[in-house]
C-alpha cells in the first residue's frame, strides 16, 4: 500500500518538478496534496494514532486553499 | 477475517490502486486538459474508496473519515474547475487542440470582468 500511495506521490513529485508551465505544477501539485492527505490517513491507520486524521483534515483545507490561491494567481491576479 | 474487514482490504487496494493511476496519468498525459481529468476525478474516486476502506477497518474513526471524504467531495472539483479556468486565460501555456470553445465565444475572454 505503501508502494501504491508513495508511487503516485513520487510521479506526481516528477511531474511537479519538470511540468512545461506553471499550471501543470499547478496541476500536480493539487493532486500530490490529495495523495499525500490518504497517505497520512494510511499512518494515522497503522500506528493507530487518531489525532493524525485531525491532521489530515486540517492538511486537506489548507492544500485546497492553497491549490485555489495558486489558480487565482495564475488566472491573472487575485480579484 | 470477517467481511468488514474483507471488504476494508479491498476497498483499501481498489483506492490505492486508482490513486496511483492518478499520478501515473499526471505524469504521462500528453496536455494540462488530460492531466486535470486525471488529476482531480482520480483522485476523488481514489479517496473515497480508500478512506470508505479505513473506516471499514476502524469503525470508531468514521464521523472524522466522513468529515474528510465530504470535503474532498465538495472542494476537489472547485480546485479543478479554478486550475482549467486559469489554464483557459493564459493562451501562451492553452494547448491548441479544443473542438470547442465556448468560453472564448462567450465573450470572457481574457480575464476581464464585464
Amino acid at each position: 500500500m505503501f508502494a501504491l500511495l508513495g508511487g503516485g506521490l513520487l510521479l506526481a513529485f516528477i511531474r511537479l518538478l519538470k511540468g512545461q508551465h506553471g499550471t501543470d505544477r499547478a496541476v500536480a501539485l493539487d493532486t500530490a496534496t490529495l495523495i499525500s492527505t490518504n497517505l497520512l490517513v494510511f499512518i494515522a491507520f497503522l500506528e493507530g494514532r487518531s489525532m493524525l486524521i485531525d491532521v489530515a483534515l486540517v492538511y486537506s483545507v489548507l492544500s485546497f486553499l492553497g491549490v485555489l490561491a495558486i489558480a487565482r494567481y495564475l488566472d491573472g491576479g487575485l480579484r | 477475517m470477517t467481511f468488514l474487514s474483507i471488504a476494508g482490504h479491498v476497498l483499501l487496494v481498489s483506492g490505492g490502486f486508482i490513486l496511483f493511476t492518478s499520478g501515473l496519468g499526471i505524469l504521462r498525459m500528453p496536455d494540462v486538459w488530460n492531466r486535470l481529468h486525471a488529476g482531480t476525478k482520480a483522485t476523488t474516486l481514489g479517496s473515497i474508496l480508500f478512506l470508505a476502506g479505513i473506516g471499514c477497518l476502524e469503525p470508531t474513526w468514521i464521523p472524522k473519515l466522513f468529515l474528510i471524504v465530504l470535503f474532498i467531495i465538495l472542494t476537489n472539483p472547485v480546485s479543478g474547475h479554478a486550475l482549467a479556468r486559469a489554464v483557459h486565460m493564459r493562451p501562451e501555456e492553452k494547448p491548441d487542440n479544443l473542438l470547442e470553445d465556448d468560453l472564448a465565444e462567450s465573450g470572457f475572454e481574457g480575464g476581464e470582468e464585464q
